[in-house]
């Protein structure tokens, strides 16, 4: 029987303003434990909160990044429940009235650039809560507070994704986003995104089914698992005659299974409310269209304009613009006009990223410049070195100071386009080869690779190969 | 008179006069604690070593010939819900016996600048939830006018200290009436300021829309300069008005001619004692003479004020008095299974049953389901309240009333009829409900002995207006002084 699944999802993104929402303290991660708090944000008796105005303004850059309407006046409201990771007893966030509301976020579903609309109920402010430790030396829980009041948006998305590659492409194009307009740090493993999934099947054409949801989902690969099983598993029921029951349910991504977590009658009673200790945030017109013209080219009008103008398929469009400093450094190198864009943008995605990745780093971590690497590409299209001896000049200057010219001079790497030089090489590798001169002149011309291999041996790569071409072609028709 | 007897105002005449100095004024008033705290309980903690540290330094400054502040060298007592540094700060309750903050509340940093020495810690009503300071975990203060009779609350400790002479000053906290209820049952003068212009940084909340902290004293214009120090925009609290403030105590004008005084017939009702009723009533005849008119005004929706008062100061306090968990500070339960059990028995132990019956109302009419009916409706009445207000103030330029429809109650009196207990409120909470200043002044004695309140509230913002006016009519009463039987 066919079924089709409907997912929302609620993204919570860690932001990275340099101090925390309701405090002074710095929002910083990684610090000794408890080295972080004071007491307000560990809200000991008689302290008050006071709102950091930047975390307003990166929630409204987010909601113009995602077409939102912005509220000029919400309130903030306590969400109350007993955690010990919430040391106030209550979490303050926005229940009615939201910073933004009502947006869509347009989202790349194919290689041909096609995008499906995927609607974003609202956005609103929160603070974090601490962390529960757990240490074998203590039988009981041990709280680090450092993460309590470090600003949280939560992105609520409309019920509008009807599969987890719909979903993983959402996340990824709200975390793309997020880098963007530079508001998060976006590192998965430090929790800086997580998000609750929820899932609910439905026969095509029948009304919507219960959904489940499932809390603290921590990575997109987990989110995608998740969606898969929570499907699948509403699913059997289903189809053993059995009802799904709204339900909260605890993804274990380590055992790709979920677990019952409570079911509605459970469900907590947060008695929200108006936060008494602090005023109704009021953004001024001019404020919001301010923060509106301070927005970046987005990821997704960029993916459209590398495509359009500049004439590179998605599969590149879509790695470039994937992060901003990947696109800007692509974009300077672009500037230089001394070269191809597709060359830039092959070895950008190819040798570049490999060696980046092999040592987990980041561009801005080497000493690569657009212009050594426009350069360097020059000097391959140009031919005065081999595309192999680029891939040496790019290992030497990605980590050194030295311009790609110096490398080529200090490893000697110019190629060898003297005819007068590689004339000598072509004859002696055709004395040695008179095997292939038979074959190539029986028809299989495809022999001339392997001949020019050998050259290029013999020229120790410093042959310029198109010249070698010429050459043994030449020579052959003399023979 | 001696040195615990007097006012601010002429101890600090008698330290620039170099006739005194500040070690003898604290000396005289721990003196005093020492005869009179035993029968009174005003003090959770007497802050001795700190006092007279404080004293000296005062002494030093007069010996440099430094600028004095009008506060500099005078005992003040601080109610235990405002936090001292390094100084235990218990709200009265077993959930923080222990609990020392390792932070001033505002008001105190700006007490300690103004050189003022904090004598002790006062005791109150459990997290101020009370009108007779008898919810207290510590001890039960008395009315030093008679010592079979509660100071009022929940401010009884910050009342009863300066109506005993333990202190000269105190500051207290108003939700509902909390400063101008025993200010009124001890005889002293209290005022609740706008909401807004005192930091309540520092303050455990009780009910954070509507608490104040706010000064008692034994004279208006002792009020009006510790009102002076203490109030101004503060950074930390975001609730407090931006604007500037005058000086009050130098600019009492004492004078009330052509001040239309509003009188609101629904505050003389069949529930005020006749006694009051009269007291307040010829209150308002002797300010006549001295110039002021009176104006019927009606305020129709006060019946409505006390459920819509408690509906608010539960609903936030629910949510206020949550942290208390056991988890981080205070009380924690000794023998407990797990998580929930130590939450439940932390709480069960650690809290009064009147805090405790609060957190219930609170929590209930915040539930889902009843949240419409409760908590909305109580916030359209406040609005309905603090309009009939603006309403009232178009035609006059302060409103009197009793500040509570009887004089002290006995000990025990109430305690087992909450109902009966909240309505000792009844005058005084729709100032809170509206984020409005008033003052209680007495006002005369009734036929059992006790001392009886005038309330005078005013529009947001006019303290000097109230200042005016009390200190115009405390020239007529021949000025306000310590209780009777603490005399020296």
């Amino acid at each position: 029987m066919n079924y089709e699944m409907t997912i929302g999802l609620e993204v919570h993104a860690e932001l990275n303003t340099a101090t925390k929402i309701y405090c002074g303290c710095k929002n910083a991660f990684g610090a000794e434990v408890n080295s972080n708090c004071c007491p307000i944000c560990t809200g000991m008796p008689g302290t008050l909160p006071t709102l950091n105005e930047k975390v307003v303004e990166y929630a409204v850059k987010m909601g113009h990044a995602l077409n939102c309407k912005i509220n000029p006046v919400s309130k903030q409201d306590r969400k109350n429940y007993f955690y010990p990771d919430l040391p106030k007893a209550y979490q303050i966030s926005q229940f009615d009235i939201p910073l933004c509301e009502n947006g869509y976020l347009d989202v790349m579903v194919d290689e041909k650039g096609n995008t499906k609309r995927i609607g974003v109920t609202r956005i609103h402010i929160e603070e974090d809560a601490g962390k529960l430790l757990h240490d074998e030396s203590f039988a009981g829980s041990l709280v680090d507070f450092n993460r309590c009041g470090v600003p949280l948006i939560e992105i609520v998305s409309e019920p509008d994704m009807h599969s987890s590659a719909e979903a993983k492409a959402y996340l990824e194009t709200i975390k793309s986003i997020l880098q963007y307009i530079d508001i998060s740090d976006c590192k998965m493993q430090e929790g800086s995104i997580r998000c609750d999934i929820n899932v609910s099947v439905c026969r095509p054409g029948e009304p919507m089914g219960t959904r489940c949801e499932m809390k603290n989902v921590n990575t997109f690969s987990g989110a995608v698992r998740a969606i898969e099983y929570e499907a699948k598993r509403q699913i059997e029921v289903l189809e053993a005659g059995g009802v799904i029951h709204q339900e909260t349910r605890r993804w274990d991504d380590a055992k790709g299974q979920n677990f019952l977590l409570r079911s509605k009658e459970d469900s907590h009673d947060y008695r929200y409310f108006p936060e008494p200790d602090l005023l109704t945030i009021v953004i001024d017109e001019e404020k919001i269209w301010r923060l509106k013209d301070e927005l970046p080219e987005l990821p997704n009008q960029k993916l459209k304009r590398y495509m359009e103008s500049y004439g590179l398929p998605h599969f590149d469009a879509n790695l470039l613009t994937e992060n901003p400093d990947k696109a800007a450094f692509f974009e300077s190198c672009v500037d230089k006009n001394n070269c191809k864009t597709k060359n830039i943008s092959n070895w950008l995605l190819g040798d570049v990223s490999r060696i980046l990745n092999e040592k987990n780093l980041s561009l801005a971590d080497t000493a690569l410049t657009p212009e050594k690497l426009t350069d360097m590409i020059a000097l391959i299209e140009k031919g005065t070195i081999s595309v192999t001896a680029g891939k040496t000049v790019l290992e030497e200057i990605i980590f050194s100071e030295k311009t790609p010219e110096q490398v080529v001079k200090e490893k000697g790497l110019a190629q060898i386009s003297d005819t007068g030089a590689l004339a000598a090489i072509v004859q002696s590798v055709l004395e040695a080869n008179p095997k292939s001169i038979a074959d190539y002149k029986g028809g299989k011309t495809n022999v001339i690779g392997f001949l020019i291999g050998q050259c290029m041996r013999q020229s120790k790569g410093q042959g310029n190969p198109a010249v070698l071409k010429e050459l043994i072609e030449k020579q052959i028709e003399n023979c | 008179m001696e040195l615990f007897e007097m006012t601010a105002a002429s101890l600090s005449e008698k330290l620039r006069k170099k006739e005194c100095s500040a070690v003898e004024i604290t000396r005289s008033a721990l003196t005093q604690i020492e005869k009179k705290e035993e029968q009174i309980g005003s003090f959770v903690t007497v802050c001795e070593e700190r006092a007279l540290k404080k004293a000296e330094e005062v002494d030093k400054k007069i010996a440099a010939g430094e600028q004095l502040s009008p506060l500099a060298g005078i005992p003040v007592g601080v109610k235990d819900n405002i936090c001292t540094e390094g100084t235990l700060t218990t709200c009265s309750s077993k959930m923080l016996y222990n609990f020392v903050p390792p932070y001033n509340a505002t008001v105190v940093d700006k007490l300690e600048n103004a050189d003022a020495v904090i004598i002790g810690k006062c005791n109150m009503d459990e997290f101020a939830m009370g009108s007779s300071c008898e919810t207290s975990y510590f001890k039960k203060t008395k009315n030093p006018w008679n010592p079979d009779y509660v100071p009022g609350g929940s401010s009884g400790g910050s009342a009863s200290c300066v109506s005993a002479g333990e202190a000269v000053l105190a500051l207290g906290s108003d939700t509902g009436g909390s400063i101008r209820l025993p200010a009124s049952y001890c005889g002293v003068v209290g005022l609740k300021p706008t909401y807004g212009s005192v930091s309540r940084y520092g303050l455990v909340a009780f009910a954070s829309s509507l608490d104040q902290i706010g000064p008692l004293g034994r004279s208006v214009e002792d009020v009006a300069n510790l009102y002076a120090v203490i109030c101004g925009r503060d950074p930390m609290d975001a609730t407090s008005a931006v604007r500037e403030y005058g000086a009050f105590g130098s600019q009492i004008s004492r004078s009330v001619k052509g001040l239309r005084i509003g009188i609101p017939k629904e505050y003389f009702g069949d529930g005020v004692d006749p006694e009051i009723k009269s007291a307040v009533m010829n209150s308002i005849d002797m300010l006549v003479k001295e110039g002021a008119e009176t104006v019927s005004v009606s305020l129709p929706s006060t019946d409505y004020a006390l459920s819509a008062y408690y509906i608010i100061s539960s609903a936030e306090a629910s949510s206020n008095l949550a942290r208390f968990d056991g988890v981080k500070y205070g009380y924690r339960a000794e023998g407990y299974a797990n998580l929930t059990d130590m939450y439940e028995k932390t709480r069960s132990e650690g809290f009064g049953d009147e805090v405790k019956r609060r957190i219930m109302l609170g929590t209930f009419v915040l539930s889902s389901g009843f949240y419409d009916a409760y908590y909305k409706r109580a916030k359209q009445m406040q609005q309905k309240i603090a309009q009939e207000y603006a309403e009232a103030f178009s035609q006059c330029d302060l409103i009197l009333t009793p500040t509570s429809p009887s004089t002290a109650f006995q000990i025990g009196e109430r305690t087992d009829d909450p109902l009966k207990m909240y309505a000792a409120d009844i005058c005084t909470v729709t100032v809170n409900i509206a984020g409005l200043p008033a003052i209680s002044v007495p006002c005369g004695t009734a036929s059992n002995g006790l001392p009886i309140g005038l309330q005078m509230i005013g529009p947001k913002f006019s303290e000097q207006l109230l200042f005016n006016a009390a200190g115009c009519f405390e020239n007529l009463c021949g000025g306000f002084g310590v209780a009777p039987a603490m005399r020296g």
